[in-house]
């Protein structure tokens, strides 16, 4: 029964097969190279959908149904309306009550607000679930408790693994704040507005049944479109598809954790002493505490010297919009509209453009945005002595967070990790990261509150700061540090059962989740 | 002492890096702990080791111990257990950990004393991280910040944390209680490498008297050869009309503090934007400390969100004389330290002082001069370290005398 494992490219042992697929181990970073043509979804004609245009259905449970939902098959959706989202479990419900079995969600990311499909995954409606996961539910599949293997992939490796045919997506039920009786759909107006539905391109282009469900049906055409009609076989309107509140969150705030501050501070002052803060930068920093800040502060220096940055990339947040809005950012391209201020802005700011993760992450695409960016902040639950990140485990070996778009974000130009040395005792410099996400070759530079660490392959950043007063370490020795303060932790421990496997942007297995062992 | 449960620390929701102990003797059946702690997968082990061992140490055979930890690190868990043994058991013995190699260094009583970060004496959360700040005093306070209740147990968290957080040069510095709690302070924190010692509300020369004979004391007893320097802190009208006889109650006095609180309390008046109200006593607190060749120091700025509030504070602080301020928050220290720190006028003229000191050093000569005027040693040594502080502050860089 035990499948065949092999040490991969990253020394890691991983699986030949996953959920009863073949999988193809980590060869190295851009080493594998897939041949052939694009997956295609069956042809569809238009004879076959109402000559005036009216796809509408009185509900999704009907949708589902003229779908040919059935045992097995692949359910995707997005996470535009994250910790707000009411029809992701719906869709399981629905499926329960059916007495569907054995489905697979393909979510671009899960909240905790998708707890109750544990209920689902208990019941054997959900087999598996392939997309990020955190909290109760990750605790669930850490516990070896989910009857498939978990896949987790970078936003870009989901486009990867749609556009090479690797996941086939049965049934794409994607949720608009906007939408017409065509089933154009839009990510602003309405009550749901959560700004831009970049995550979904690639399912309505890829599945083969694409259900549009939304709170705001608008007249036809519902412009301007970001999910076009000619894709959409139903459209379902139903009172709310979402909590407003949760769907974006009011306004993000800079941290105001003094030594957070410090890291944000510390990092502003590398990128402008190393030369990477320049005139023309193009750059893009997170919505967590400390990113925002580093956002701020590189705002003044831009103010200070007169600069401005060609674009940014979004998830945008009202720090962002207020450099585009000053004068100090030409453009936002933007995949995710974090708080109110981006959603405002995104629809009425011509240069606050709606870009979807198809092009920007996208290993199949003909070329990448991430590789010409010059500044990539990102963050991490561990990084080790050689540089490599974990960002999907807790160091005590449960599943924490999705990818996201963090490994597509490591092909940028100088890829800058500003991390506490620890977090209350967990250190995040350890000697081997828990998972592997993120191959050390990537990753460039780790700023914490006690000194920054350069990739010793970066000699020109090395160079770069020299003599400019910056508190540089090696990576060993913040490591000492951490421990000193910290203690030695001991190691997690685990059983041999494979619960996630995670795939590295092209498609391979970079690393496995195995079963965490309760004592 | 007839109880037989304790409970020190602190958990919840909001707690960090901290850890509450439940400690119940037995008659018999050994020692069990019970351990809930969010690290427990990676320090589980470490930490039962650790109360086992503190156990032994203090001969407690039989007890059931609870422990219900949010990442504490070992110090903390440590002064948290021992707070516990002593509310059951009387005993003289200490469990002090080891004293950090880079924790062992002095001060000099002619150091600048720009900012002091006050830490909440049983906050391990904000001790952590408190040296890296760059505030050139680090005060773990016992007194305001603490609750009464807490006092004994912040005492060796304080003693504690002395010998293991690393404050990167940081002035060390303890706030001690008043009256006799305060000499129980000393006991506790003296042995542990303590720079300077903060007294509260002094209203005449004998409160300070009063403490700097106790650290005498105890210097002598355990052989500690460092000087202990004393910063009193005038906080009443009294205080203010004994300024004078304060700050040369004894020679460890290097500084004198005014805490405006507790004052305007005193004065029976609100604390307002310009200070009007405390202008006499900060002027009166200047020149005795002036006068006694110490530096004053001014009080905390309360509100921690107003960062341009705080810069004209300081500017006016400086201007009447004050030397320092203290900080509530650490996101205050480099305000008041760029505020304090040296103008271009001052550092020039310092500049001037460490070359004319090198050029006669070279030349073998004994006295230096500046133009007309002989310069004494402290005045060179004052240049220096103003340089060094600007060059600490990024406003000189460390070559820049490489080509005058």
């Amino acid at each position: 029964m035990a499948v065949k494992t092999l040490i991969n490219a990253a020394g890691r042992s991983v699986p030949l097969e996953i959920n009863g697929m073949p999988a193809i181990p980590f060869k190295g970073v851009g080493k594998h190279r897939p041949e052939g043509v694009r997956y295609s979804p069956p042809i569809p004609t238009c004879q076959d959908y109402p000559a005036d245009g009216n796809k509408v259905v009185s509900s999704l449970e009907e949708a589902l149904k003229k779908c040919g939902l059935r045992d097995g098959m692949t359910i995707s959706t997005h996470h535009h309306l994250r910790d707000g989202d009411l029809i992701s479990n719906t869709i399981f419900e629905i499926a329960s009550r059916m007495g569907v079995k054995d489905l697979v969600w393909f979510p671009s990311a899960s909240f905790p607000c998708n707890d109750p499909v544990i209920k689902y995954l208990d019941d054997g409606t959900i087999n598996r679930i392939e997309g990020s996961m955190n909290g109760p539910l990750g605790r669930y599949v850490s516990e070896g408790k989910m009857k498939g293997t978990a896949v987790l992939r970078s936003h870009g490796g989901r486009v990867q693994a749609i556009q090479d045919g690797e996941v086939k997506i049965d049934i794409a039920v994607l949720a608009a704040p906007s939408a017409d009786t065509f089933g154009n759909a839009r990510g602003t107006g309405g009550t749901s507005a959560c700004g831009v539905l970049g995550y979904a391109k690639a399912d309505a282009m890829y599945a083969a049944k694409v259900i549009v469900v939304t709170d705001n049906l608008v007249d036809l055409p519902c412009f301007p479109m970001e999910i076009e009609g000619n894709y959409v076989d139903y459209v379902v309107v139903t009172d709310k598809i979402g909590i407003p509140e949760k769907i974006v969150s009011g306004t993000t705030e800079i941290t105001k954790s003094p030594d957070r501050l410090l890291i944000a501070e510390l990092t502003a002052s590398f990128l402008e002493k190393s030369g990477i803060l320049k005139d023309g930068v193009k750059m893009q920093a997170g919505a967590g505490g400390t990113s925002l800040a580093i956002a701020v502060f590189v705002h003044e220096i831009l103010k200070q010297k007169g600069w401005k940055s060609a674009f940014g990339f979004g998830g945008s947040t009202k720090y962002m919009v207020k450099m585009l809005e000053e004068g100090q950012m030409g453009y936002i391209l933007d995949a995710q509209a974090f708080d109110l201020d981006a959603v405002r802005s995104v629809e009425v700011n011509p240069n606050h453009v709606p870009y979807p993760v198809y092009n920007a992450y996208n290993y199949h695409s003909k070329g990448n945005l991430t590789s010409m960016m010059d500044i990539m902040i990102l963050g991490a639950t561990e990084v080790d002595v050689n540089f490599n990140g974990n960002v999907v485990t807790h160091s005590d070996g449960y599943l924490l967070h999705g990818i996201g778009g963090w490994q597509n974000c490591l092909h940028a130009r100088n890829v800058i990790l500003p991390v506490p040395l620890f977090r209350d005792r967990i250190p995040v410099i350890v000697d081997e990261v828990t998972t592997l996400c993120g191959p050390g070759e990537l990753i460039d530079v780790i700023i914490t509150e006690r000194g920054i660490a350069i990739n010793p392959l970066r000699k020109d950043l090395i160079k770069s700061i020299k003599g400019s007063g910056l508190p540089l370490r090696t990576i060993e020795e913040l490591k000492e540090e951490a421990e000193m303060i910290c203690g030695k932790p001991q190691k997690a421990r685990f059983e041999d059962k494979i619960v996630a496997a995670v795939k590295w942007v092209d498609g391979t297995v970079i690393d496995v989740v195995r079963q965490i062992k309760i004592r | 002492m007839n109880r037989l449960t304790a409970v020190a620390g602190n958990s919840g929701p909001k707690v960090r890096s901290d850890c509450e102990i439940t400690l119940e003797l037995k008659q018999k059946g050994g020692i069990s702990i019970d351990l809930t702690s969010k690290v427990k997968a990676l320090y589980g082990d470490s930490i039962i080791k650790q109360c086992n061992d503190l156990l032994k140490f203090f001969g407690i055979r039989n007890a059931y111990l609870s422990v219900n930890d949010s990442g504490a690190l070992p110090f903390v868990i440590s002064a948290r257990l021992e707070a516990a043994i002593k509310m059951l058991v009387n005993t003289d013995l200490e469990f002090i950990p080891e004293m950090l190699s880079g924790n062992r260094y002095s001060s000099s009583k002619d150091r600048f004393r720009f900012s002091r970060l006050y830490i909440p004496g049983n906050t391990p959360s904000m001790m952590l991280n408190a040296g890296l700040h760059s505030a050139d005093g680090i005060i773990y306070d016992l007194e305001d910040s603490v609750a009464p209740d807490k006092k004994d147990e912040a005492r060796l968290l304080v003693r504690n944390a002395l010998c293991q957080v690393g404050l990167r040069g940081a002035e060390r510095m303890v706030r001690i209680n008043q009256g006799s709690p305060g000499k129980k302070d000393l006991w506790s924190v003296i042995p542990q490498n303590v720079n300077l010692v903060l007294i509260p509300k002094c209203d005449e020369p004998a409160n300070v008297k009063e403490i700097d004979d106790e650290i005498s004391l105890i210097r002598k007893k355990l052989k500690i050869r460092k000087s202990v320097f004393l910063m009193p802190i005038i906080e009443s009208a009294r205080g203010v009309e004994n300024a004078s006889g304060i700050c040369r109650a004894s020679g460890n006095i290097v500084a004198v503090a005014i805490g405006l609180e507790d004052l305007t309390a005193d004065m029976g008046v609100m604390r307002s934007p310009g200070g009007k109200e405390s202008f006499y006593a900060r002027s009166r607190v200047v020149m005795a400390a002036k006068a006694a060749g110490i530096q004053p120091i001014d009080s905390v700025f309360s509100d921690v969100a107003d960062m341009e509030g705080l810069k004209q504070n300081v500017v006016d602080s400086k201007a009447m004389g004050f030397e320092g301020m203290g900080c509530i928050h650490p996101r205050q220290v480099p305000v008041i330290n760029n505020s304090f720190a040296p103008e271009v006028a001052e550092l020039d003229k310092a500049m001037k002082i460490v070359i004319a000191f090198e050029d006669a050093r070279k030349k073998g000569f004994g006295v230096v001069s500046l133009g007309s005027k002989m310069i004494d040693k402290p005045v060179v040594t004052r240049a220096q370290k103003m340089i060094d502080l600007a060059i600490k502050l990024g406003i000189l860089s460390d070559d820049w005398n490489k080509n005058k």
